[in-house]
C-alpha cells in the first residue's frame, strides 16, 4: 500500500487540539467502535499513538504513564506494573513477545487525528 | 530418644549456646532445659546502659530469647539452680525442682565484686549488673531527686564498668563521682597517656574522677551517705555503686567437687569441659588456661565450642582477642592487642594532639615491623582497620598511620590478609565477608550483615564491610537511572544549591536523554520536598508516579479508591456520615484500613474531583494513601479516656499528621502515638513513633512493618512537646536530604555511617551545624501546605485531565464492570487481552 492509499483508506477521529496535549503527556481516546487508544507526545513534538489497554493487566491505563526514553527509544511505562512499551512499534522493552497495537497519528489544522486501518 | 541437656544461666553466652546448639542439632538429639536465676528471658547486658534511656526492658531482650516456636527448648525462668548432684546426674533447684541431666552446662557469669568497705550494706548501695540493679538504682536515684539541687552519686572503680555506671547515673540527672584505686581511669585498657586525656575529656561531662585513692567508709548521715575517701575528701551523696570489678560465680561447681582456679573460675579444658566430662562451663564462670574473661566475645567463642562438642564435634577454643572500643559518655576509647607494650623489646608510637582532645599510640615489635597492640582516646576512628592487623607487618610507617591527615592513613583494607578477623564481636573473618560477597551475592552492608552476622554487634567494623564491597568489585553504583550518574541525595543537594526547579533544566544540565519512570517521580519528590507549589503544576505533572499523577490509588482495575484524611483516627459521628454518603451515592466498595482511616474503592477518573468536591465541602481533605510521602499518624486513645494512659496521644498525633501531611521524602513516611508504655499504637514500627511516658515523649525512629520488620531505635527520651517536634523536624529532613531513592528510613538509618550515634549527634546534638536549616526547610513546608484535592478542583487546566477520554469525557470507560461480593461492589477480573506474537 502507498502512503497515499493508507491515508484513503483510514478513518480519522478527531482528537483534541495539540496545545491540549502537553508534552511527555498522554490522553485516552475513545474510537468509533469502542477501541481505546493512548495518544502520547514526546518533549520533540513527536506524536504516537498505542492501544490504552496494558496487555500484562488488563486495564486501561497506558495513556497516565510516565513518557520518556529507554536508550534512544521513546517509551511509556505501564502505570500499572511499569512494563516499557516503545512507542513507535508498540513492542514491550522487557518481554518482546508481548506488544501493544500502534495506530497512525497526525496534526491536522492544530488538531490532532488519529486514524484505524 | 532425645538426650536431656540442662543449662544452667541464661545470660548472653548461655542463649548464645542454646541457640548454636539448635540450629546444628538438625537430628533434634537434644532436648534442652534452661534453668535461670533472672526472671526475664536472655538481654543484652553488653547494653545494659542505654536502659536508661528508656526503662523498657523488651529493647535489651536478645533475638529469639523467649524460644516461643521452639519444642526442643524449655525456659524456666526465676529459679536458681543450687545443687548439682554429680552422681545421680540431677540438678535441684531453689523453687524444688529436681531435673536430671545427660549433659550440663554452666553458664553462671559472674557477679559484682564488693571490697569490703564498711557500711558497703547500707540501704542506698548497689551494684551495677542486672535491669534489676538498675531498677533499684533508679529508686534511689528518685528518692534523691525528692530532696533540694542535684542528687550526688559515687560510684566505686574507674574501670569499664565504672565509666558506663556513671554515664548511667549522670543520664539519671545525678552528679557522678568516681573513685579509682589505681592511678588512672581504665587501667586495664588505657595507658598513662591515654588515661590522662580521658580524665580531661570525662571531667568536661560533670563527673568529678578521684583517682589513686580508696574508699575507707560509707556512713549512714542523716538519711543520706557519707564516703570518706582515704586522701580526706569526704563526699555527701545519695546513693553508691560497687563497680570494682567481677568474679567468677563458681560455687555450685565447687560444691559439686569439680576442679576450680585458685583464684576461681570453674576450670575447662580447650573443649569448654569441666573436670567432669559431662559438665561444661562456658562464659564468664570459666576458667580457661588460667585466664577467665569479662568480655562477651571469648564467651561466645566458647558457646560455640561448647554446641560442637556436646554435638560429638572436636571444636576447640581459638583464643580470645581483648581489644575494645567504647563510647563513653561521647568519648572514643579503644584498646588492642598488646595495648601496655608488655613484649618484651616493644616500641611505643605515640600522637598526642593535646588541642583536638586526641591520644593514639601504637605499640610495635622492637624491629618496628609488626603491630602488636595501641590505644586509642577521643577518636577511635582508625579502630576498626588497626585491631585486625594485630600480629602483621606494619603497611607503612607507624608515625603516618597515626598522622590526623592519615585517617589510618597508610592503612588499606587490602592490607589484611583473608584470616584477619574484621568483626571480633562475632569472629568473622576478612575471607567470610569475601566469601558473601563473591560467592553468597551478597551486595551491600544490609545482607552481609544478615548472612556473616558481621557488623551486628558493635557497628565498628561496618566501614570495613563497605570497603570490602568496593574491594570485591561490587560497584556501589549510586546513579540514580541511565539518565543520572547521580544518587537521588546528590541530585538533592544538587537542586537545593542551584535551585533549579525543573525536570528538563535539571536533566538539560546535569543528565542525558528525557528521563523515564524512574528518575522523573525521584526528581517530582526532590522538587516536591524543596517546595515548588503544587505536584500537579506544569511540567511536575508528566512527574509524578501513577498515584501522585492522579491523586489517588490506582487499583488493579484502573479505577481509584479515595482515602479521607483522618488525622490520628479521630472522627466524629457527623463526618462519619458524610463519607458513608459519599461511598453509597458512588457506590464505593468500602474498607477500614490498618491506618485508622477508610478506604473507598472503586471510583474512576472522572469521578474522582466530584468525590474530592463532597469531600472539601464537608471540612475533609483527601488524603495520602499513595506517594512517598506522610501516610498517617496512628494513635491509641490516650489519657483522655484510657485509665493507663499518661499523655494525649491523640492530640499528638493529629498535631503530627497535620504537621507533616504532603510532606515528599524518598520513601512512604509512617508514624504512631502511643499514650504508654503498653504501645498500642504499635509506634515501634513506624518511620517515627512517639511513646508518651509520665516526664515527656520518647521518640523512636527507623522502624518499619511489612517485608522486613524493624523495631524503631530511641532517639531522644523524655523529652517535652516543642523538642520532641524540632527533633522530629530536624531527622525527618535529614532522612529526605540523604536517603536513596525508596530507602526506608530503618534501610537509612542501618547504612548510616556512624548509625544512631552519627544521626543523634546530627539532628540533637547538632554536630554538622545543620539543625537550624532542616528546621528552617521543614518550616517552608509546613507554611506552604495547601490541600493538593482543592488545589485541583480551583484549577480548570489541571481539572481537565480527570477525565475518561479526551474525545468523550464523560462517556465511562467500557472495559470497567464490576460484580457483588458481600453486599459490596468488587471489580471484575479483567480478560488479559491476547498478546500478539511476533
Ligand atoms: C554494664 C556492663 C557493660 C558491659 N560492657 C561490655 C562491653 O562493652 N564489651 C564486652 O565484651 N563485655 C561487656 N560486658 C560484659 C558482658 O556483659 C559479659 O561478658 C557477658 O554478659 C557474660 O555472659 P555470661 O553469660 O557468661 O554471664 P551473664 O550474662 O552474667 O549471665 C549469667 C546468668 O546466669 C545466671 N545464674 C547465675 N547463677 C545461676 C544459678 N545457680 N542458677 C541459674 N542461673 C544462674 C545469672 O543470674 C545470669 O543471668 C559488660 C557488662 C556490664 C554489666
Amino acid at each position: 500500500m502507498t502512503a497515499e492509499a493508507v491515508l484513503i483508506e483510514t478513518t480519522w477521529t478527531e482528537v483534541c487540539p495539540v496545545d491540549a496535549l502537553a508534552r511527555e503527556q498522554g490522553v485516552a481516546v475513545l474510537l468509533p467502535d469502542g477501541t481505546q487508544v493512548a495518544v502520547f507526545r514526546t518533549h520533540d513534538d513527536a506524536l504516537y499513538a498505542v492501544s490504552n489497554v496494558d496487555p500484562f493487566s488488563g486495564a486501561a491505563v497506558l495513556s497516565r504513564g510516565i513518557v520518556g526514553d529507554i536508550g534512544a527509544t521513546p517509551v511509556v511505562a505501564s502505570p500499572m506494573h511499569k512494563q516499557h512499551f516503545d512507542l513507535r512499534t508498540g513492542v514491550c522493552l522487557e518481554d518482546a513477545d508481548v506488544s501493544v497495537a500502534t495506530y497512525p497519528v497526525c496534526v491536522c489544522d492544530a488538531t490532532i487525528l488519529l486514524g484505524q486501518p | 530418644m532425645a538426650r536431656t541437656l540442662v543449662v544452667v544461666g541464661n545470660g548472653m553466652v548461655g542463649h548464645r549456646l542454646v541457640q548454636a546448639l539448635r540450629d546444628r542439632d538438625a537430628e533434634g538429639g537434644w532436648r534442652v532445659v534452661v534453668i535461670a536465676e533472672e526472671a526475664r528471658p536472655a538481654y543484652d547486658r553488653v547494653a545494659l546502659t542505654s536502659y536508661v534511656d528508656s526503662w523498657d526492658p523488651m529493647t535489651l531482650q536478645l533475638e529469639g530469647a523467649e524460644f516461643t516456636d521452639d519444642d526442643g527448648v524449655e525456659l524456666r525462668l526465676g529459679d536458681p539452680v543450687v545443687i548439682v548432684d554429680r552422681e545421680s546426674k540431677v540438678v535441684r533447684t531453689a523453687g524444688g525442682l529436681a531435673q536430671s541431666y545427660d549433659a550440663l552446662v554452666l553458664a553462671t557469669g559472674s557477679v559484682p565484686f564488693v571490697p569490703p568497705v564498711p557500711g558497703r550494706h547500707l540501704p542506698g548501695c548497689h551494684v551495677y549488673r542486672t535491669i534489676d540493679d538498675l531498677d533499684a538504682i533508679r529508686d534511689s536515684a528518685a528518692r534523691a531527686r525528692k530532696g533540694k539541687g542535684r542528687g550526688a552519686a559515687m560510684v566505686l572503680g574507674g574501670g569499664l564498668l565504672g565509666l558506663e555506671a556513671a554515664k548511667a547515673l549522670r543520664d539519671m540527672g545525678l552528679s557522678p563521682h568516681v573513685v579509682e584505686l589505681g592511678p588512672r581511669l581504665m587501667p586495664l585498657q588505657v595507658d598513662e597517656g591515654g588515661g590522662a586525656l580521658l580524665k580531661r575529656l570525662i571531667e568536661g561531662l560533670d563527673v568529678t574522677v578521684h583517682a589513686g585513692t580508696s574508699t575507707s567508709s560509707i556512713e549512714e548521715d542523716r538519711g543520706r551517705l557519707l564516703a570518706k575517701l582515704s586522701n580526706g575528701i569526704e563526699l555527701d551523696l545519695d546513693l553508691v555503686v560497687f563497680s570494682a570489678g567481677i568474679r567468677p560465680r563458681d560455687q555450685l561447681a565447687r560444691e559439686s567437687g569439680l576442679t576450680v582456679g585458685e583464684r576461681g573460675g570453674i576450670v575447662v579444658d580447650e573443649g569448654c569441659r569441666t573436670s567432669d566430662p559431662d559438665i561444661y562451663a562456658i562464659g564468664e564462670c570459666a576458667n580457661l588456661d588460667g585466664m577467665v574473661y569479662g568480655l562477651v566475645a571469648p564467651g561466645y567463642s566458647m558457646a560455640e565450642v561448647a554446641a560442637d562438642r556436646i554435638l560429638g564435634g572436636t571444636a576447640s577454643f581459638p583464643g580470645a582477642d581483648m581489644s575494645t572500643k567504647l563510647k563513653l559518655m561521647g568519648v572514643d576509647v579503644a584498646s588492642f592487642g598488646d595495648a601496655h607494650a608488655a613484649t618484651e623489646g616493644a616500641l611505643d608510637v605515640v600522637f598526642n594532639d593535646a588541642v583536638k582532645g586526641s591520644y593514639k599510640k601504637l605499640v610495635i615489635s622492637d624491629d618496628a615491623k609488626t603491630l602488636l597492640g595501641g590505644v586509642l582516646v577521643g577518636d577511635a576512628s582508625d579502630y576498626a582497620m588497626l585491631r585486625p592487623m594485630v600480629g602483621r607487618a606494619l603497611p607503612g610507617d607507624p608515625g603516618s598511620i597515626l598522622a590526623p591527615s592519615g585517617g589510618g592513613g597508610g592503612v588499606g583494607i587490602d592490607a589484611l590478609p583473608d584470616e584477619a578477623q574484621v568483626c571480633s564481636c562475632n569472629g568473622v573473618t576478612k575471607g567470610d565477608i569475601k566469601h558473601s560477597i563473591l560467592e553468597g551475592g551478597c551486595a551491600d552492608v544490609p545482607s552481609i550483615k544478615s548472612c556473616t552476622k558481621a557488623g551486628t554487634s558493635c557497628g565498628s567494623c561496618v566501614p570495613m564491610l563497605k570497603q570490602l564491597l568496593n574491594a570485591c568489585g561490587v560497584e556501589q553504583s549510586k546513579a540514580l537511572c541511565e539518565h543520572f550518574g547521580q544518587s537521588r541525595a546528590e541530585l538533592f543537594e544538587i537542586a537545593r544549591v542551584t535551585g533549579i526547579a525543573t525536570f528538563s533544566e535539571l536533566v538539560a544540565k546535569h543528565g542525558s536523554g528525557r528521563g523515564c519512570d524512574i528518575c522523573k517521580p525521584a526528581v517530582a519528590s526532590i522538587l516536591a520536598s524543596l517546595g515548588n507549589g503544587h505536584i500537579l503544576a506544569g511540567e511536575q505533572a508528566a512527574l509524578q508516579d501513577t498515584n501522585d499523577r492522579y491523586l489517588a490509588n490506582m487499583q488493579r482495575n484502573g479505577t481509584y479508591s479515595v482515602v479521607p484524611r483522618i488525622p490520628g483516627g479521630e472522627i466524629t459521628p457527623e463526618k462519619l456520615m458524610v463519607i458513608a454518603q459519599v461511598a453509597q451515592d458512588y457506590g464505593l466498595y468500602t474498607k477500614i484500613t490498618g491506618g485508622q482511616r477508610i478506604d473507598l474503592f472503586g471510583a474512576t477518573v472522572d469521578q474522582l474531583p466530584a468525590i474530592w468536591k463532597r469531600l472539601v465541602d464537608a471540612g475533609f481533605e483527601s488524603g495520602h494513601a499513595y506517594g512517598k510521602a506522610l501516610r498517617t499518624v496512628k494513635s491509641c486513645v490516650g489519657d483522655t479516656w484510657c485509665r493507663y494512659g499518661v499523655q494525649d496521644s491523640v492530640g499528638l498525633a493529629i498535631e503530627l499528621e497535620l504537621r507533616y501531611r504532603g510532606l515528599r521524602a524518598p520513601h512512604k513516611l509512617k508514624s504512631a502515638v502511643s499514650g504508654c508504655a503498653r504501645e498500642c499504637a504499635e509506634a515501634r514500627g513506624k518511620d517515627f513513633g512517639i511513646i508518651a511516658t509520665e516526664n515527656g515523649w520518647n521518640l523512636y525512629v527507623g522502624g518499619n512493618g511489612g517485608m522486613m520488620p524493624r523495631h524503631a531505635d530511641l532517639l531522644v527520651s523524655e523529652v517535652d512537646k516543642e523538642t520532641l517536634l524540632k527533633v522530629i523536624d530536624r531527622f525527618l529532613m535529614f532522612y529526605i536530604r540523604t536517603a536513596d531513592r525508596l530507602q526506608r528510613t530503618s534501610t537509612w538509618l542501618d547504612g548510616l555511617e556512624g548509625g544512631l550515634d552519627h544521626l543523634r549527634d546530627v539532628v540533637v546534638n547538632d554536630s554538622l551545624g545543620l539543625c537550624a536549616e532542616l528546621e528552617a526547610q521543614m518550616a517552608q513546608h509546613v507554611d506552604d501546605y495547601a490541600d493538593e484535592w482543592a488545589g485541583v478542583l480551583a484549577d480548570p487546566q489541571k481539572l481537565a485531565r480527570f477525565s475518561s477520554f479526551v474525545n468523550a469525557p464523560g462517556t465511562p470507560d467500557p472495559t470497567i464492570t464490576f460484580r457483588e461480593e458481600r453486599g459490596q461492589k468488587v471489580p471484575v477480573l479483567l480478560g488479559i487481552p491476547e498478546v500478539s506474537a511476533r
